[in-house]
């Protein structure tokens, strides 16, 4: 009698446990897209108070950042171009923070890695153009913000400096060296008013991606994204590295090898916001000068913290930043607001973010492990 | 005559005047930090502070035509800033270093836009005491002549010390900063102590930037500030939380920066960019040798997230 009960009440739960696993997956899913969306939308009804303050319509800014950004082909395509280096950027942010760290540094690594790739160009030019000129310059970019950014790792994990402050200060190390370059040896002596390296010829630049008017920045940006979700989430290395930033002690404790995990993410994050400066030269400026500091290496820092650290949310965040950054000069024409506007959205919208982190785990619809305690309360009845 | 007879001892003079000069806003936001830090918080938005509270002592100076005016306005909006640190922080999983982050960027981003209409105007300066009439060199005047607000600042740091040591407010910011545990035993709310000492640290770092728009260099852009907020949140580690040693600190910084224009002014201007970057290089350095992988750092507050 007894064990027929058994039998019954274990094969009911496992039945229930099938039925639920989708609605749980679900759940957990939701949670994020449905916190973020509402944090966005908080960050929005704040600025528009703002914008109502100094008698601006909140309705004429949406409306614009819509037009400038999204609502035609063309301004798409710009939010597209725009969207390129924040991908890269991003992503400087968002390795490094699966491990637990903060990085921020990837302005500094953004224009050291812009300047490698000009400095490789300046001999390679006379001896070829095109794919092997872009391969160098692409691994002269990443390889010098790498290992910019693998210092700041290195920094942490063998020395304990905390690797928020080292990364920003050696941003404007990195920024002065840059300077000091470009005024420098790397001048190109015909760049007058604008100091710049040597610039590249036009059959040396990017093109634009088939059919469209986006340069193929956009479409490597999207790739590297592809490719870092592909290690966090599906690879061995992937899911050390979330091991270590889960729990660093457990970690050492697993065996895993936390200094080679810290330095080869921070060098692979560095190395994308290298990537990112390489862009910048090959594709927009043609060659590395004071322009490719342009704030991507901040403005990324918002993208992975709205994307929550995810590299495949970070497409469509960087794409949705990207399009208000392109509606920022609609915005100050129509509205007479000065161009620090995108700044102050952008600081409301990364505070409302972080302030709506603390929702997490409260609301039931989305934590099955509260309706797994009702439950188990309504059968303890 | 006298500027070719003082020759090369121009440099350290120059290095001196400018270790006063630029090590003003240096104490300032460290101070501010560390009041924040002991109570056992990190607050990294005071770059952003910062550059607010230089734009609005900025603005206030210009519109009421008082300095001080202008101080007193930088003091409120940085403590409206360090309040709403603290609010936020006070939720359970809001990250404080990240919340910091934030607020850097917001207090720039507002600080370029509401400080746009004001790059052009002029304001009063704040008030030097000349302390070096005695030299008949113009240097050396110039290089004593001394902003009321360094000497506030000194008074200062011995005030701070002396009431962590001394007083019960000291000791309260102690405690809740050791032990969020031992503070509520106490019958303390920690999160209210917390919300004061950053409101009290984010007034203190506007004053810095109060003295950067309003005397040295003395005018508003959107370059005023070049990481002085971030690199006095560094400072406070290297100075073991101890007001003191953010004095001292904060002499050695300006006298770093102070290294670049020192050396134009005897005609070096090689490398002037490296020389500019010579306070970060430094701030690195003093980092990599203070800090441990291992042991936790003496006198770090021992509910700070930052060593934790």
């Amino acid at each position: 009698m007894a064990a027929e009960i058994d039998i019954s009440s274990v094969a009911s739960a496992t039945r229930r446990f099938t039925l639920s696993r989708l609605q749980e997956e679900l759940a957990r899913r939701l949670e994020p897209l449905a916190i973020t969306f509402l944090a966005i939308l908080a960050g929005m009804g704040l600025f528009s108070l703002f914008l109502l303050a100094l008698g601006k319509s909140p309705l004429q800014f949406v409306q614009l950042v819509y037009a400038g950004g999204f609502g035609t082909w063309f301004s798409l395509q710009n939010a597209f171009s725009r969207a390129a280096p924040l991908l890269l950027t991003a992503l400087c942010v968002a390795l490094p923070a699966r491990l637990g760290l903060t990085v921020i540094g990837g302005e500094g690594a953004l224009a050291l890695g812009g300047l490698g790739a000009a400095a490789i160009a300046v001999p390679m030019l006379s001896v070829s153009h095109g794919w092997p000129l872009w391969i160098a310059m692409g691994i002269a970019g990443s390889v010098v913000g790498g290992l910019w950014i693998a210092f700041a790792g290195a920094l942490k994990h063998y020395r304990g400096v905390n690797e928020t402050i080292s990364s920003l200060l050696l941003t404007y190390i990195g920024i002065a060296v840059m300077n000091h370059l470009i005024e420098g040896v790397l001048r190109d002596p015909a760049s007058l008013n604008k100091p710049s390296t040597f610039p590249l010829p036009a059959d040396g630049m990017f093109g634009k991606i088939w059919g469209m008017d986006v340069h193929w920045g956009f479409a490597i940006g999207i790739i590297c994204c592809v490719l870092a979700w592909v290690l966090i989430e599906r690879t061995t290395i992937g899911f050390a590295a979330r091991v270590s930033g889960g729990n660093l002690r457990a970690a050492q404790i697993q065996g895993l090898p936390v200094g080679k995990l810290i330095v080869g993410f921070t060098f692979l994050a560095g190395a994308f916001a290298g990537l990112a400066g390489m862009i910048e030269v090959a594709a927009v400026q043609g060659s590395a000068n004071g322009s490719i500091i342009a704030g991507y290496g901040y403005t990324g820092i918002l993208v992975a913290f709205l994307a929550r650290h995810n590299p495949l949310a970070i497409i469509p965040v960087s794409i949705l930043l990207g399009g208000v950054a392109a509606a920022g000069g609609l915005i100050q024409r129509r509205m007479g607001l000065p161009d620090a506007t995108v700044l102050v959205l952008q600081g409301t919208l990364f505070i409302s973010v972080l302030f709506f982190e603390t929702l997490y785990g409260r609301f039931k619809l989305f934590n099955p492990e509260m309706w797994r305690k009702t439950r188990a309360g309504k059968d303890g009845e | 005559m006298e500027e070719t007879a003082l020759g090369l001892w121009g440099v350290p003079l120059a290095i001196l005047a400018g270790a006063i000069r630029v090590s003003t806003p240096f104490i300032f936001v460290s101070l501010g930090e560390t009041l924040t830090e002991r109570s056992g918080r990190i607050n990294l938005g005071l770059e952003g502070t910062l550059v607010f509270g230089a734009m609005s002592a900025y603005a206030v100076a210009v519109l009421t035509q008082s300095a001080w005016l202008g101080v007193l306005a930088a003091m409120m909006a940085g403590a409206v800033f360090g309040l709403l640190h603290g609010f936020i922080c006070k939720f359970p999983k809001v990250n404080d270093i990240a919340i910091g982050i934030a607020m850097m960027q917001f207090g720039l981003g507002l600080a370029f836009f509401l400080g746009k209409p004001f790059i052009q105007p002029v304001a009063p300066k704040l008030p030097a005491i000349p302390l070096g009439n005695w030299s008949s060199l113009p240097q050396v005047q110039a290089a004593l002549t001394i902003n009321v607000l360094f000497i506030v600042g000194l008074i200062l740091t011995f005030s701070i010390a002396w009431m962590l040591k001394n007083t019960r407010v000291g000791l309260i910011l102690r405690v809740v900063g050791d032990s969020s545990d031992a503070a509520r035993a106490m019958g303390i709310n920690p999160n209210t102590v917390r919300l004061l000492a950053t409101a009290a640290g984010g007034a203190l770092a506007a004053i810095g930037g109060a003295y950067l728009s309003l005397f040295y260099p003395g005018s508003w852009n959107e370059r005023i500030s070049s990481g002085q907020g971030l690199m006095a949140v560094a400072l406070v580690i290297f100075a073991r939380w101890n007001p003191k040693g953010c004095m001292f600190a904060s002499l050695l910084f300006g006298g770093a920066g102070a290294l670049g224009p020192a050396l134009q002014s005897v005609g070096v201007t090689q490398g002037y960019y490296l020389f500019y970057a010579a306070p970060y290089v430094l701030t690195l350095i003093i980092l990599i040798m203070t800090s441990s992988p291992t042991t936790r750092l003496s006198g770090a507050p021992e509910e700070l997230s930052l060593t934790k």
